[in-house]
This record gives structure tokens, C-alpha cells and sequence, in this order.
């Protein structure tokens, strides 16, 4: 499980989407990373990624790990937010998973995503929620 | 020296439970209660919301609409709810370091049955008036519960509201006028430690909690600012059910007009801290420069806060910078048999 | 370097082994492989395992299996890279002979995954993939080899039918071989129908959970002739390993296995040859889609044909490209950290012409892909009889 001190180190992640940027080539990395993937630089700047993205591939996981049991159906997904920056997220408000659809736009709300137990740390993260109309 | 609110948010869950699937299960017969209560169906957080994720967004919201306040320049911030995720650890502190407010603030989780809210937003905005903190944040937010089968589990909904204060000429979009708040002893519904669901004391949280405390609250503010119902142009009372605000309003000289707007009970049930909060927020999305607006909050125990606020020019430019009100409660809901609404609200015994 | 043969092979049965813990199995396995070579020295024992600490709770399988099999004091190593952990195990002892430190290694691979229940497994599983950003949302294996396949059938329009092939293909091999976990005879029809475990992919393309160990040993060729007999000799002409990004959401090309295409590459170069010199192939079907993507990135198939290759026939045992005689993971059993070698073990029973049923006439060349995780590292051998 997830200790106090690990989670409270991805707080910046977490809680509010931290990204950092190459000063040397401008890709951006989220989670942060010691090297750049592209260039290999390793100065970065802060930035925050946006809370709008379209869906790139899903699945709704049926058959969910330890600690993710009573969530079953678990649908989630690879959400790309700005140009080549992609997370994975759980997908949030699906009524029904049929609605899911490659390309559907979503947004990043910030949810409960799972706990240790009843007694133990809750863990917040975001989820993507589906963009409505109004 | 003009103190008010700089921004302003709500949010409301998408879930929902209509009434007659809570009589169907219990052998309620659900027209009477829907008559006697006026409330039709009621908003249902999912598992992955509580006070703090609800908290969150109505404040994001909240931001959206302050004209680029930086979260580091808020002094104070304040969660008032009953149904706090943690006994121990604040939910405050993780509203804010989501927000990007830390460390430099004051941070305390407030509760006083469905009057969290108000009271946040009390303490929150006497903190800028008396020059402390530059912006003070107060946010009510509740996702209580009804025991199963009780009355309560008609109206115990989930939602939230924030609101941002400042002493700030540029920002201000509702001038807050006058402050007052009428408190006793009145055991009228309290929940004892570790006991799962509330209780109440039935007819006794009518009169002598409910009414006697709103209308003296309500009186006494209009007393000290100097003013009369027919002054307002909106009042928001604490919205247990459909019925009680509009009885009281009526019965203090409101009318039904000057009630309408903040009263969205009958459709998204009693959102405890978050009530007459989120009331006022859909006042907020509609009001005219110049209106006079009466927030009347109550919470068990007993006690009720009341604001006068007068709404500003700048409403116009910022109303539309975050997701209103009403459009959340009316629109993109996700209806929930009562199978799911048990298991989505812990009232299923699990396997330890 | 010096050239490779395998001279021994031992494999135990695969599935639910109640009543063997991770040492009998391994034993078993190991015993059976120096056996088969009629060896007893040994300067290297190089072990494959995934987690044992997580599936028993135990570390340090170097000091521990070298004691079980007796030879305390050999020098021994265990590797791990998620669930290609047995092709770094032949990849480590084939570098030692390659290189001249040891003469003669036996290379081993073991997985224990029922000593915990069906969460906890798919938990430890979960390991493979970047716990932090991915396995923090709650995905699985199966959900991580879910979108690559929503990916590959948005692009290239590839079936759920045609992952259905795949599995039908493998577990009809599977009843030809009488380690397999699984001796069942599977339609398309119960394929599609079988209950879902991640969108799109069902029980029946997903590769089970399995006991089981598999042995090698490596020496010299120069050895080997004076031990062969009138057995062929096998060697290893061929050996790649590469990694990729762990996570899928850092993948520049969600429909590609680049990891087993570089491993191939690799290997290929090393072994000069190309994929129409293979006879017979074992790819690291942990799920259907993981095949179809492996023989494309292997350039068995183009980009996007892996699915209807598998469709038409061409990857059965009489096909024109034999995928999988063992039955795969999929039906052979999926011991995490043995599969790599399981594999090996296959491709030389195919070139010494020792496969029975399954037997794919006149092999002379065959090759072994390994991989970990979502693809996140890939390990491939060549194999050929040697002339």
C-alpha cells in the first residue's frame, strides 16, 4: 500500500497535475523525471497542465486489483491534455461504459481514488470526468 | 473599505435518486411524502466524491470567477461541513494544497450541523474586515447521511459551495452589509461520536429549532442593517426540505418571487453545510446590480447566520467564468436505483 | 565470443502445483535439464523469477536453490525483468559461455503464483507496469494489454474474432502437449463469449496463472560435439534485449511493441538472419493481441496484418509460419518468471525433432520472444541447429 510519505511526496502530481518542461528542447514530462526523455537535459521548469483532454484508448477493467474490488466496473484511460503529454486516469461519471468512445472529451476533476481500508490514509488524485454541453 | 465576495463556485454530484425508489423500499407511500416534505429527488455523491472533492471544485470555480487571484495570497481558508472524509486531519488542508494555497494561511475545518457553511464564510470574511489576511476563503460542503428508512433519508443530499473574500474595490461582486447570528442550546438533531447516522427529535425540530431560530436571525439582522423584506430582491433560507424555507420566508413577509431563486431543495435535497450556500450561489448567478440579497442559514444545536449582501456591477463580467448553479442540478443527471444509492453511500455491510 | 549450444532441457508440468512449493518445482525442472545433458558440473545457476517475495515472500533465490539442488557453494544469480525475467536468465548464462567465465551454466526459470489468492496475484503482477502512475489508477494487466489492443483495432481494424483465432490456434496446440495446464478444446463461438475481464479482451484471451518451473543447460558447441551422441546440436546464434518506455501513457506508438522489435533486431543481426528464415517461432502471448503484436514487430507479419495472419491459418503448425506449437502461454501456463525459458525449451525440442505431435518438419531454425510488463522490455533468441 501507499505510505504517508510517498503520498505526501506526489502531492505536486496529484493534487495539482505539476508538470515540468526541458529549458533545453520544451518536451514536457508528467511525472516529472531526473532526465529529459528526448534530449537529455536535465534543467526543467514548473508548469501546470491544463484540465481539458480527449481520450486516446480505454478499457473498463472488470476484474480490478486488491484494494479496487468494490469498484468494479473500473473503466480507464490514456488521456492526452496537450500535445504528446498523456496520463492515464481512471474515468469518473460513466453512467453507462457503453458511452465511452475513443476521442470523447473529458476533463480532470478531482476525485477519491481509492484508500487503505477503512482506518487508513485516503488517496486523491483526479479522475477524467466526460466534457457535457451547458 | 468595501469587504465582500470576490469570487464564488458550486458544485454539484451528477448522481441522483428520485423519492418514490426510497418509499418503494421501505413501504412509504411515496405521494404524501413528496407532498408533505416537497421534495421530488435529491443529489447522490458517487464513491470517488466527498466533502473534500466536492470542496475542491466549488472553489476552482470559485477562483475562475476572481479575476486571477493567485492562490498563495489567501490568508485563511475554511471547510464547514458534518460529514468531514477524516475525524482527525482537517479537510481544509487538503482543499488548499490542492489549490495551491499552502503554507503561508490559517487553515480550521468548522461544524455546527448544516450552519458549517455559513460559519466558515462568517469567520472567513471578519478575518478580512478586520485587516488579518488580504482573502479569506469559506466553503460549505456536506455529503451527510439518513438512516435508512428515516425521514432524513429523503433529503440528506451532497454538494458544495465556495466563496472568496477580499477587501478589494476591483473584485468585489457582492458587498457584505451586515453580519448576525442568533444561537441558544436547542437539542433539536445531533449524531453522538462514532454513532453512524444522526438523530432528531421529529416535530421538535420544527418550531422551537427550525423557525424560531431562522426568524430571530433573520429579524435581527433586518433590524441592525435597517431594513425590511420588500427591500430584497432575493432571501435564501436553509432548505431541510422544500417546505420549511418557503414557510418561513412567507411567514418573515418575503414572497414567493424574492424565494424562488435560492430554493432548489425540492430538486437537490438538503445539502446540509452546503445549503443556503449554494442557495446563495444560484442567487448570484442571476442577480442585478444593486440587489439586495438575505442569506438565513440554520444549523441544529441551534444557531442560524445571516448576511445582507448587495451585488455589485463586476457580477455581470464573472457569473459566466465557471459553471453556474442551476445548470448543475437540471442538466446531465445520472439517475441511481436504490441498490446503488446503498452501496454508493455505505449502507451495505461489507465482508471485514 | 564463443559459440553456444543448449545440450539440455527439463520442464516440469504446468498449473496448479498444490502440493510443490517454488523449491520442489524449480528442483524438479533442474534435475530434468542435467539430466537430459547427462551433466553434473556446473560453474553458473542463473534463475529467472519475477517476485518471489511477493508470490512467497522470499528473496535471495541464489543462496536458496543452489542449496536445494545440493550445490551449495556454485556460483548463482537470479534476474528479474517482470515476466521476461526467463529470457534474461538465458540471456545472462548464454553471455557467460559466449564470453568464456563459465563453461557450463544451467539456466533455469520458476514462478509460484498460487500460494496467493486471485487479487493479491494480480496486484504482484501489477508490479510490472509503473506502480506509481499507472497501477495507482487501479489498472491491471489485462486492462494495460486492453487499450493496446483498442489502439491496434482503431488503427489497423483488427477483430475480437481474430483475437479469438489466436486463442483457438494455441490451446489446440496446448492439447499436443502434455505439460500444458490447459487440455481444452476451444471454439471461436466460447471465445467470444466467454466473460469479460478488461474491454475488449475476455477470460479467453488472457493467459492464466501457473506453477512451474523450466531448465536449460548451456555449454560450448565444442563441448556439445563431444557429448551430443546422435542427437542434432542445438546453438544460440542469436540474442537481443532491449526495454522501452515502462508506462503506455510515454509510448511514441501505442500499436507497436518496440521493445520486441528492437529485441529482434538485435537478435537477428547477431545471428544473421532475417524473420523468413524461421522455421518455427514462440512468441510471449500473454494475451492474444500481445501475439498478434509480437509477430508483426518481429516482421513475421506487416504492421497491422498480425490479426488476420492468425485468422487465415498461417501461424497453425502446418502454417506457413508456425506461432506457438506449445500451446503458448495462453494454454501451456504462464509461470511469470519460467516462460522465457519454457519458450527456449520449446524451440530446441522443435530443432532436435523431439516435438511428437507437435513436431513442425525439418525446423532448423527457430526463435524465442520474451517479454515484460506492457512491453516495457523484451528479450529474443535464435536458434538453429547446428551444421
Amino acid at each position: 500500500m501507499i505510505s504517508p510519505g510517498r503520498s505526501w511526496r506526489e502531492f505536486p502530481q496529484r493534487y495539482r497535475l505539476e508538470a515540468e518542461k526541458c529549458t533545453e528542447c520544451g518536451k514536457i514530462h508528467y511525472p516529472p523525471r531526473v532526465t529529459c526523455s528526448k534530449c537529455g537535459a536535465r534543467t526543467f521548469e514548473s508548469l501546470v497542465l491544463p484540465r481539458e483532454g480527449k481520450v486516446v484508448t480505454f478499457t473498463v477493467v472488470r476484474v480490478p486489483p486488491a484494494g479496487f474490488t468494490e469498484q468494479t466496473p473500473l473503466p480507464i484511460a490514456l488521456v492526452e491534455v496537450m500535445d504528446g503529454v498523456r496520463l492515464m486516469v481512471q474515468l469518473g461519471d460513466i453512467a453507462d461504459p457503453d458511452e465511452i468512445e475513443v476521442g470523447m472529451p473529458v476533463r480532470l476533476e478531482f476525485r477519491r481514488i481509492s484508500s487503505d481500508g477503512e482506518a487508513g490514509l485516503i488517496f486523491y488524485g483526479h479522475k477524467a470526468v466526460p466534457s457535457l454541453d451547458g | 473599505m468595501s469587504v465582500g465576495i470576490v469570487g464564488y463556485g458550486a458544485f454539484i454530484p451528477r448522481r441522483r435518486i428520485k423519492l418514490e425508489e426510497i418509499a418503494k423500499v421501505w413501504g412509504a407511500d411515496a405521494p404524501s411524502y413528496k407532498r408533505g416534505l416537497q421534495l421530488h429527488e435529491k443529489s447522490v455523491p458517487g464513491a470517488d466524491e466527498d466533502t473534500v472533492t466536492m470542496s475542491v471544485e466549488a472553489t476552482r470555480n470559485a477562483f475562475a470567477r476572481s479575476g486571477g487571484i493567485d492562490p498563495v495570497e489567501v490568508g485563511a481558508l475554511y471547510v464547514g461541513s458534518e460529514s468531514h472524509p477524516y475525524a482527525v486531519k482537517p479537510s481544509g488542508t487538503i482543499v488548499a494544497e490542492a489549490i495551491g494555497a499552502t503554507p503561508d494561511i490559517h487553515i480550521a475545518d468548522f461544524e455546527f450541523a448544516c450552519k458549517a457553511g455559513t460559519e466558515s464564510m462568517f469567520v472567513a470574511q471578519s478575518l478580512v474586515r478586520a485587516g488579518e489576511v488580504k482573502y479569506a476563503v469559506g466553503i460549505g460542503a456536506d455529503t451527510s447521511q439518513g438512516a435508512p428508512g428515516d425521514a432524513l433519508e429523503y433529503s440528506a443530499a451532497a454538494g458544495a459551495a465556495a466563496f472568496i473574500f477580499g477587501d478589494d474595490d476591483e473584485r468585489n461582486l457582492a458587498e457584505i452589509l451586515a453580519t448576525y447570528s442568533w444561537t441558544t442550546d436547542t437539542p433539536d438533531f445531533w449524531r453522538r461520536e462514532y454513532m453512524h447516522y444522526p438523530r432528531h427529535g421529529s416535530r421538535f425540530t420544527g418550531e422551537p429549532a427550525y423557525f424560531r431560530t431562522s426568524m430571530n436571525s433573520a429579524k435581527g439582522i433586518m433590524e441592525k442593517a435597517g431594513l425590511k423584506p420588500s427591500d430584497f430582491a432575493h432571501a435564501i433560507f436553509h432548505q431541510p426540505n422544500g417546505k420549511f424555507p418557503m414557510r418561513v420566508g412567507k411567514k418573515l413577509g418575503f414572497t414567493h418571487e424574492q424565494l424562488e431563486t435560492g430554493w432548489l431543495s425540492p430538486w437537490l435535497g438538503n445539502t446540509y453545510s452546503g445549503a443556503s450556500p449554494i442557495g446563495l450561489t444560484a442567487v448570484l448567478d442571476i442577480a442585478k446590480p444593486g440587489d439586495l440579497v438575505l442569506i438565513t442559514s440554520f444549523g441544529s444545536g441551534a444557531g442560524s447566520d445571516s448576511f445582507v449582501l448587495r451585488v455589485t456591477d463586476r457580477i455581470e463580467q464573472v457569473r459566466d467564468l465557471a459553471a453556474r448553479t442551476r445548470p448543475q442540478l437540471d442538466t446531465n443527471q445520472i439517475y441511481v436505483d436504490y441498490g446503488t444509492y446503498a452501496k454508493l453511500r455505505g449502507k451495505i455491510r461489507m465482508a471485514e | 565470443m564463443r559459440d553456444v549450444a543448449v545440450v539440455g532441457v527439463g520442464v516440469t508440468d504446468f498449473g496448479e502445483l498444490w502440493d510443490k512449493s517454488l523449491r520442489t518445482i524449480w528442483a524438479e525442472a533442474a534435475l530434468a535439464a542435467l539430466a537430459d545433458a547427462g551433466v553434473e558440473k556446473i560453474d553458473l545457476i542463473t534463475i529467472g523469477c519475477m517476485s518471489p517475495g511477493l508470490f512467497v515472500g522470499q528473496e535471495h533465490l541464489a543462496s536458496l536453490l543452489a542449496d536445494e539442488l545440493g550445490m551449495a557453494g556454485t556460483a548463482a544469480s537470479r534476474v528479474e525483468s517482470a515476466c521476461a525475467s526467463g529470457g534474461l536468465a538465458l540471456r545472462t548464462g548464454f553471455a557467460e559461455v559466449a564470453s568464456g567465465l563459465s563453461d557450463t551454466v544451467l539456466v533455469t526459470g520458476v514462478e509460484k503464483m498460487n500460494d496467493v489468492d486471485g487479487a493479491d496475484a494480480t496486484y504482484a503482477l501489477g508490479t510490472a507496469a509503473d506502480q506509481e502512475w499507472e497501477g495507482f489508477h487501479g489498472i491491471t494487466f489485462p486492462g494495460l494489454y486492453a487499450m493496446l489492443a483498442r489502439a491496434h483495432m482503431q488503427r489497423y481494424g483488427t477483430t475480437v474474432e481474430q483475437f479469438a483465432a489466436v486463442a483457438v490456434k494455441n490451446h489446440a496446440n496446448g492439447l499436443l502437449n502434455p505439460h500444458a495446464q490447459y487440455h481444452l478444446k476451444l471454439t471461436v463461438e466460447a471465445a467470444l463469449q466467454a466473460t469479460m475481464v478488461a474491454d475488449p479482451l475476455r477470460l479467453m484471451d488472457c493467459s492464466p496463472v501457473t506453477d512451474g518451473a523450466a531448465a536449460l543447460v548451456l555449454t560450448t558447441v565444442e563441448k556439445a560435439e563431444k557429448m551430443a551422441g546422435n542427437r542434432p546440436i542445438v546453438k544460440i546464434s542469436g540474442s537481443g534485449l532491449a526495454t522501452d518506455t515502462i508506462s503506455l501513457a510515454n509510448r511514441d506508438d501505442l500499436t507497436e511493441l518496440k521493445a520486441v522489435r528492437v529485441a529482434g533486431e538485435r537478435a537477428y543481426a547477431m545471428a544473421g538472419k532475417k524473420a523468413e528464415d524461421l522455421d518455427v517461432v514462440e512468441v510471449h502471448d500473454c494475451f492474444t493481441i500481445a501475439e498478434i503484436m509480437a509477430t508483426e514487430a518481429l516482421g513475421l507479419f506487416g504492421p497491422g496484418e498480425g490479426g488476420k495472419a492468425a485468422e487465415d491459418g498461417l501461424t497453425a503448425i502446418n502454417g506457413k509460419i508456425p506461432v506457438n506449437t506449445s500451446g503458448g502461454l495462453k494454454s501451456k501456463g504462464h509461470p511469470v518468471g519460467a516462460t522465457g525459458v519454457a519458450q527456449a525449451a520449446e524451440i530446441v525440442t522443435q530443432l532436435r525433432g523431439e516435438a511428437g505431435d507437435r513436431q513442425v518438419a525439418g525446423a532448423k531454425t527457430g526463435l524465442a520472444q520474451n517479454m515484460g510488463g506492457s512491453g516495457g522490455s523484451s528479450i529474443v533468441h535464435i536458434l538453429e541447429v547446428a551444421s
